[in-house]
């Protein structure tokens, strides 16, 4: 199993070979188109998370000791980033998720996205996969 | 004569760069730029006579003072208003509606009706929302057409006796809509009815005679009109205004004190609690200066060839579609293209260095009606080029062709 360190790695050394912000977001916009979609039963007011512009739905279900994350958005971009974040938080330890820091996405040039002024609801959305890790690690304790 | 390159020589921030390329500034509605002329206006107050307002005797606070009301007389001048104690300096528009929402609490009773129009900002929706669940009055709304135009039938049937005030804003900041205000405020005080103008959207493009107009509030915020952020007006005829009660207690707004019983000071000074945003309010008066200097008429002419280009350009686009043709429109044009969310568009049109605004503008009640997330709104300003529109043009295709 990749760690949470590992994988933020790869994706790191994937953004550094993009040339241009161009080639950055046609990325990030294929990512997108991989993201595991949820459930339509999960996609309800109760999971969406709500930015100023864009929505954002999220469900957590956990296997054995790990959480795995579903999601969707109705913006493109904003489903790219919630893909990264999924590759990188799903399927992972509660503590795990925990401890983790999301500094890469600064490292791969998406820092604004994530910048609480966006209100794209991601922000909201990594505090709400803390929040699962958080509750899933108490239901393991 | 109009020379848009010499006018733009006076923003500094229309050199800066974006993302590696020159700004394109298309959110003027949202805030204008600010020509030097009125940064030297702020770095000379702080710079050379910095001194609370009315109260000193001393030489700075008098010349202070004296500027600060020469910004009062500018605006006073520029609308049209018959007594300078008439404009009430406040932060900006919102806090002159939460003024006259609040000043009306006392008086509403249950079963009076206000009337809004259905393509107001939030801000001249949520303190009569609020001032209704206090008193029991009922909100109305004038309905709008597909077009982006208010019905205006449908308006005349919500009069009555029964109403107490009307809010419209002058321009839609969504649709960019001139509304037909003379018609609204005349059937209005035909039933006795008081009107509250927002003029938010409309005093950068359009220069209202409020004294011609016979409207009874009017607000707009300074940052709309190249001014600074943090200060706006209120107008109110003096008639209404004394009978209003004061907004905030504090200093300056009082005439005595004593534990038993204050009496309040006379206008403006009633509404004006507190140490003012004394630079802001300076740095107002010269930026109406500053554009009554460049005149109103020649803005709007310029502005009309903008949005015509603009409308011709962007409607090109395949899959393009506006929102808001009302035949009197400002320089704003609001648009989706296909079922591409507007938040794609603008992040990456905002790689390109350009700067539009995406979202539902804080007019939620518009993109409910056209059953839309929100728009992607770029609004232009006087110091806007025709190259820089078709700059817009080559993003959105470029961002079409990414998101598709």
């Amino acid at each position: 199993m990749n760690t949470i360190e590992a994988i933020q790695e790869e994706i790191i050394e994937e953004f550094s070979m993009f040339e241009d912000w161009m080639q950055r977001y046609e990325y990030m916009i294929d990512l997108g188109k991989l993201l595991p979609i949820i459930a339509p039963e999960y996609k309800t007011d109760v999971n969406i998370i709500k930015g100023c512009q864009s929505k954002v739905w999220v469900h957590a279900e956990l296997h054995e000791d790990q959480i795995s994350f579903t999601a969707d958005s109705d913006a493109i971009i904003t489903k790219g980033i919630i893909a990264i974040l999924i590759r990188v938080f799903s399927n992972q330890h509660p503590k795990d998720i925990m401890e983790s820091s999301t500094d890469f996405i600064d490292k791969i040039g998406l820092k604004e996205h994530l910048s609480p002024t966006r209100a794209n609801g991601l922000v909201s959305m990594i505090k709400q996969i803390k929040m699962y890790a958080v509750a899933f690690q108490t239901q393991l304790n | 004569m109009f020379d848009v390159k010499h006018i733009r020589k006076d923003f500094p921030i229309l050199s800066r760069e974006v993302n590696g390329n020159p700004l394109v500034y298309f959110d003027n509605a949202a805030t204008s730029q600010t020509p030097q002329q009125v940064i030297d206006v702020i770095v000379d107050y702080y710079s050379r006579y910095n001194a609370n307002i009315h109260r000193g005797v001393h030489r700075l606070s008098q010349e202070a003072t004296e500027a600060y009301e020469n910004a009062r007389a500018i605006i006073q001048k520029h609308f049209n208003i018959a007594h300078p104690y008439e404009v009430i300096f406040t932060s900006g528009t919102t806090e002159s509606i939460n003024l006259i929402a609040s000043g009306y609490s006392p008086s509403l009773k249950k079963g009076d009706e206000l009337i809004i129009s259905a393509m107001e900002h939030h801000s001249n929706i949520v303190p009569w929302q609020m001032l209704c669940e206090k008193t029991g009055a009922v909100l109305k709304v004038i309905p709008m057409t597909e077009q982006g135009t208010l019905e205006m039938n449908v308006y005349e049937d919500l009069l009555s006796e029964r109403t107490q005030l009307v809010f419209v804003n002058h321009v839609s900041n969504a649709l960019g809509t001139v509304n037909p205000i003379q018609e609204i405020i005349d059937k209005a005080h035909g039933f006795g009815a008081k009107v509250l103008l927002d003029g938010a959207q409309a005093s950068p493009h359009i220069k209202a005679d409020l004294q011609a107009l016979d409207v009874d509030y009017y607000v707009t915020s300074a940052h709309k009109l190249c001014g600074p952020t943090g200060v706006g007006m209120l107008y109110g005829k003096s008639v209404l205004l004394n009978e209003l009660p004061p907004y905030q207690g504090g200093g300056e707004m009082i005439a005595t004190v004593t534990f038993e019983k204050t009496t309040y000071a006379d206008l403006p000074h009633k509404f004006e609690a507190g140490t003012p945003n004394i630079a802001g309010g300076i740095a107002f008066g010269a930026a109406l200066d500053y554009m009554n200097a460049i005149g109103f008429e020649k803005i709007a002419t310029y502005e009309a060839e903008l949005l015509a280009y603009a409308t011709n350009t962007l409607t090109k686009i395949e899959g393009l579609k506006i929102y808001g043709e009302a035949p009197q429109k400002t320089a704003v044009i609001s648009f989706n293209v296909g079922r591409i969310h507007p938040y794609d568009i603008g992040s990456i049109l905002d790689q390109m260095g350009i700067a539009v605004r995406t979202g539902h503008h804080c007019a939620q009640p518009i993109m409910d009606f056209y059953k839309i997330p929100g728009t992607i709104r770029a609004s232009f300003s006087f110091y806007n080029t025709f190259e820089e529109i078709d700059l817009l043009e080559v993003g959105i295709r470029k961002a079409v062709k990414m998101l598709q």
